[in-house]
């Protein structure tokens, strides 16, 4: 899922600007913190009972006996399991894109031999669209655990990780790379473990784009539910308790009560999570911002407050986490005992040779021999293909390229000028800026549906070409919106006066001034936003609807149908074709403009 | 092979307090991936054959214009970058990497902005092997003794740049160094706050009531070296080495602005706005009775790069030096300019060089001495000016004059700015190649001697520009 390719200039422009919008609380005293217990511990507690049900429901099902297809009630009264199944896999998959972000990232930026490979390696991954890694993941879970959910349950969290890791990773490269050179020197001076730099430094450098990343890596997750929840694969059908299967099956059967019901069940719960996990987070991450001074306007969160003057959190943290984490500082420190104050590796003298390189160096070759395999397995199943197939494959993926290239010309023309009149006026953007973050992080593929009652009235190759076409724009012109919103609001007011005092009005006004300002943010949107447009293109060329199956041309409907047919030679030759042109694309189109947008565009 | 060992062996008399830390010959390259055009690989020299002691009671202030490798010389010293080539000896041991006996105050101050002020004092003792209760506890009394009390739970973006310099300087002395570095750590301060702190941290360091044995701090502000240290190592570039080591004034005659002080200051700065003059004939030349200066050491190489470096100046700057000093009759004392017009060795002396270069001043004995075309730039208008500017420039500067030629023989008059840089390129690193060519066609715009489309990269002759050069 290429949610976000982040090329050089950091998060800050594609997170939704929403700092300067917001009214600073009336008053900040809270006389009485943390005195005894209240409000805020009494929701604490509700918060872990439920937590707890949840995981006890949860694990029953996963250890039950394995039903492959289990059947998905569309009574209300279910509603409120699923979406507790679906946020339980959706929260694994999350830990486990963290853990992966957290390794791989710190690897790929601190090893200069792996980073050659692994940087790379991460820039294909995020071409991959979810459903290539659909047989693979499965069949193999399935095997490991045969008897029981657990397998197909992992299968799921992992699908899931897939649509989220990738950005995360690359943002938390990104921040790992740039460390402040003297901060990297303090670290050094004062003899920091790698594990206390990697605590202390490392990760807390990287935060704030972590958290950003992590929000629109949850917006993908949600995008990418209803594939991972139901799988289709050759002749086996595995379906598993969720929302997201709950949307499916009710589009599926046409019932749009339940499909109503079920979205309105979606948006509750991504409003919910936004106030009760997104923006606590975010405004407890703003201390993280490296910057010299304190800005205005901080994020706030009224949730965050609550739970900072929790009695039983504070309690908590002083005699179970602080000295929890000391202890496991210290034991993390005494197991690489010694390490701390090595010389850096400067670029002219080589490093000696000690025991760490020769396992690095062995695990790099293990790696190597397996990525090999990997290699000649892939060339003996590319070798079945025939030249035709690779060409019907090259059709589809023009077929593709037509529809993300309008899908993004339309998003552009809309979301340009809309964001420049909510960026540049104040007014606009309080009023609006809460109700578009709010559609914005409902997933278009929940409802599609909805929008797919209307175009099937139309001719059936007309409609699912809308069809597609709307739903990539769905899902990414949020994006473009977001950054427009943000560069229009970037634009320093004095250029502004000037404009107005010579008189720079109109289509001139736009030309040397609107366009040129936001064109940088305009172009980092697109790159995100073209990127996902790639991956939604697998759930967007093929539709089930009232039980038919709607398929037109192109390279996702490929992937989909190769993956659902279990036919992974097909399936391994188009994802490489869709691989292809988005890391062409990438390279050849969207790397270039950002080059020229930075050199010649970025104001001050 | 200098005369560095023999100086510091001149200078030790018979009970001389131990040497704490000892570099010999130290040699620093950068860059030995950068390939010229002829593929050979070569490294840009930073440091070349540097030797230095710093003994038990020393407060020594290295002072030299940008690039003479004097922060980088602080990091070796420290451990926190090798050599390319000689020692860095400890107490006898030699130093392989950050040292726990040292500690170090930056100029950024280099705090952790999510930690609050006690947790990045505490940070300094992270890596000892102390509880949580010893490590607070010594925190605390060393945030108490650097005057930040009260200011425990905040953090680093809530606090004044002074406050913030304190936090730095109390998480370098929690961990009760031998040794405490300081790279420019006050430049980064106004006036006042500096002046301040400056005192502060003297009258801890006199009074003994900091563990520290010996202080290092590089600085490229003159007065406040000849202010606080007991010895001056003045640096000198291309490459960057010691040039010389001059003793401090007594105590007494450090705050108060005293003969002895004024001398100093003009000493070093004669030293360093004539690069090409040696040392030991400058010291020898000024009034050398009054204090002994150590001696010289390296005498200044030819620069090696072979090709004349232009110093990053704006016209605009140099226009206004020359109107300046014209109004003190054509010659002023640097030391006074760079105290009345706010500017330390880093901003004034480029400058200078710049002046020079274009032949409009020359330094001399601590002075700027305007030339004829200097005057006349003083007192010409805006069109006189750019002509006297547009002679001296292709009179005195390679650069600018080659790429005229050039672009007189090109068919069109138009050459593209890659085959500049490629020129450049041998000479300089690929970043100074760029900033010697954007300063170049900077000069060359303002003289009108020929355009440049930043977008195309192209460089051309406008046929409208009034070209009376020849």
């Amino acid at each position: 899922m290429a949610q976000v390719y982040l090329p050089e200039r950091s998060e800050a422009q594609v997170r939704p600007p929403r700092g300067p919008i917001q009214t600073r609380r009336q008053n900040d005293a809270t006389p009485t913190q943390g005195q005894r217990p209240g409000f805020a511990d009494a929701i604490v507690i509700i918060a872990l009972i439920g937590a707890v049900a949840l995981l006890v429901t949860a694990a029953s099902r996963w250890t039950a006996e394995q039903n492959p297809a289990i059947h998905i009630s569309l009574q209300p009264i279910y509603l409120p399991l699923y979406a507790g199944l679906s946020l339980l896999r959706m929260m694994l998959a999350y830990l486990l894109s963290l853990a992966f972000t957290l390794i791989y990232g710190h690897i790929a930026a601190t090893n200069r031999t792996a980073r050659r490979f692994m940087v790379p390696i991460l820039d294909i991954l995020q071409s991959i669209p979810i459903l290539s890694f659909l047989p693979g993941v499965v069949l193999a879970l399935v095997a490991i655990f045969p008897h029981s959910n657990i397998g197909i349950e992992m299968a799921a969290v992992i699908l899931i990780f897939t649509s989220q890791a990738w950005n995360m990773t690359f943002s938390y490269y990104h921040s790992a790379r740039t460390l402040p050179v003297e901060l990297r020197e303090a670290a050094m001076v004062y003899r920091l473990s790698p594990w206390r730099r990697f605590i202390r430094l490392e990760i807390p450098f990287a935060m704030i784009g972590l958290v950003w990343n992590s929000m629109m890596s949850w917006a993908g997750g949600w995008f990418f539910l209803m594939a991972a929840e139901q799988l289709q694969l050759g002749n086996r059908s595995f379906q598993l308790p969720g929302l997201g299967s709950y949307l499916q099956i009710a589009a599926n059967a046409g019932n749009g009560g339940a499909l109503l019901l079920g979205l309105f069940t979606l948006v509750v719960l991504i409003v919910l999570l936004d106030v009760v996990f997104w923006r606590p987070l975010v405004a407890w991450s703003d201390k993280f911002k490296f910057e010299s001074v304190r800005s205005t306007e901080a994020p706030e969160s009224p949730i965050l407050d609550l739970l900072r003057r929790s009695t039983i959190i504070e309690w908590f943290s002083l005699h179970a986490a602080q000295p929890g984490s000391e202890w496991i500082n210290r034991q993390i420190d005494r197991i690489f005992h010694n390490q701390s104050a090595s010389m850096p590796s400067d670029e002219s003298t080589p490093a000696p040779i000690t025991y760490k390189t020769v396992i690095g160096w062995g695990i790099g070759g293990i790696i190597a021999v397996l990525a090999m395999i990997g290699c000649l397995l892939a060339l003996h199943a590319l070798a079945q293909i025939s030249l035709l197939t690779w060409g019907t494959l090259g059709v589809d993926g023009f077929f593709t390229l037509m529809r993300t290239v309008l899908a993004m010309t339309i998003a552009v023309l809309w979301t340009v000028p809309v964001g420049v009149k909510i960026g540049m006026s104040p007014t606009w953007s309080r009023r609006l800026q809460p109700i578009v973050q709010v559609v914005a992080s409902i997933p278009a593929t929940a409802f599609f549906p909805v929008l797919l009652i209307v175009l099937f009235k139309l001719p059936t190759g007309v409609g699912i070409n809308i069809a597609a076409i709307a739903l990539m724009l769905l899902g990414t012109q949020w994006y473009v919106l977001f950054n427009v919103i943000a560069g229009a609001m970037s634009i320093p007011s004095d250029l502004r006066e000037a404009a107005d005092i010579y008189r720079v009005s109109g289509w001139r006004r736009w030309r040397t001034l609107i366009l040129p300002a936001i064109f940088p943010y305009l172009v980092t949107g697109l790159i995100t936003a073209s990127g996902g447009a790639w991956n939604a293109s697998i759930v967007a060329e093929v539709v089930q609807y009232n039980d038919k199956t709607i398929a037109t041309p192109g390279l996702g409907s490929a992937i989909a149908q190769a993956a659902a047919n279990n036919t992974p030679s097909i399936l391994l030759a188009s994802t490489l074709v869709m691989a292809f042109i988005v890391v062409f694309i990438n390279r050849m189109v969207w790397r270039r403009l950002y080059q020229i947008a930075e050199r010649r565009y970025t104001l001050g | 092979m200098s005369l560095s060992s023999k100086v510091t062996k001149m200078q030790q008399p018979t009970h001389s307090p131990a040497v704490l830390l000892e570099a010999t010959h130290v040699r620093k390259m950068y860059g030995d991936e950068k390939r010229t055009k002829h593929g050979e690989i070569q490294g840009v020299l930073v440091l070349d054959d540097v030797s230095l002691q710093i003994r038990e009671g020393e407060f020594v202030a290295i002072l030299g214009p940008s690039g003479s490798g004097k922060s980088t010389l602080l990091r070796i010293l420290s451990g926190l970058i090798h050599p390319t080539a000689g020692t860095v000896r400890y107490r006898d041991a030699l130093v392989m990497g950050p040292d726990p006996h040292l500690a170090i105050v930056f100029q950024t101050f280099a705090l952790f902005p999510w930690l609050t002020v006690l947790e990045n004092v505490e940070l300094g003792l992270e890596a000892q092997d102390l509880t949580r209760t010893q490590r607070t506890k010594r925190a605390l009394a060393a945030i108490d003794t650097i005057g930040l009390d009260g200011f425990e739970d905040a953090y680093p973006k809530e606090l004044s740049g002074g406050m913030r310099q304190r936090v730095g300087f109390a998480r370098a002395l929690v961990v009760e160094p031998e040794l405490l570095f300081m790279d420019e750590p006050f430049s980064a301060l106004d006036v006042l706050t500096a002046e301040n702190l400056r005192t502060e941290l003297l009258r801890l360091w006199r009074e003994g009531r900091i563990p520290t044995k010996a202080i290092l701090m590089v600085t490229h502000n003159i007065e406040e070296a000849v202010q606080m240290a007991d010895r001056l190592v003045v640096m000198g570039h291309d490459p960057g080495c010691i040039r010389a080591i001059l003793n401090g004034v007594p105590l007494a005659d450090r705050l108060a602005k005293t003969p002895a002080h004024e001398h100093l200051v003009d000493l070093v700065y004669t030293i360093i706005t004539q690069p090409d003059e040696d040392a030991g004939t400058i010291m020898a030349a000024q009034d050398g009775r009054k204090e002994q200066p150590v001696g010289p050491t390296a005498t200044p190489k030819p620069s090696g790069r072979g090709y004349q470096s232009l110093p990053h100046i704006k016209i605009g700057a140099v226009n206004g030096l020359a109107e300046r000093v014209q109004r003190h009759d054509g010659r002023e004392d640097l030391a006074v300019l760079g105290r009345e017009l706010q500017m330390e060795l880093d901003d004034i002396l480029p400058l200078v060089e710049a002046v020079e270069l274009l032949g409009f001043g020359e330094a001399m004995e601590g002075d700027l001495i305007l030339t004829d075309a200097g005057r006349r730039l003083a007192e010409g208008d805006e069109l006189q000016d750019k002509e006297i500017f547009r002679e001296q420039v292709l009179s005195n500067v390679e650069l600018i004059r080659q790429m005229k030629e050039a672009l007189d023989r090109a068919e069109d008059h138009e050459i593209q700015e890659d085959q500049i840089l490629e020129q450049l390129e041998e000479y300089f690193s690929p970043d100074e190649a760029r900033r010697q060519f954007e300063t170049a066609v900077d000069w060359a715009r303002y003289a009108e001697l020929f355009a440049y489309d930043g977008a195309s990269g192209l460089l051309y002759l406008e046929d409208a520009a009034p070209t009376s050069t020849q």
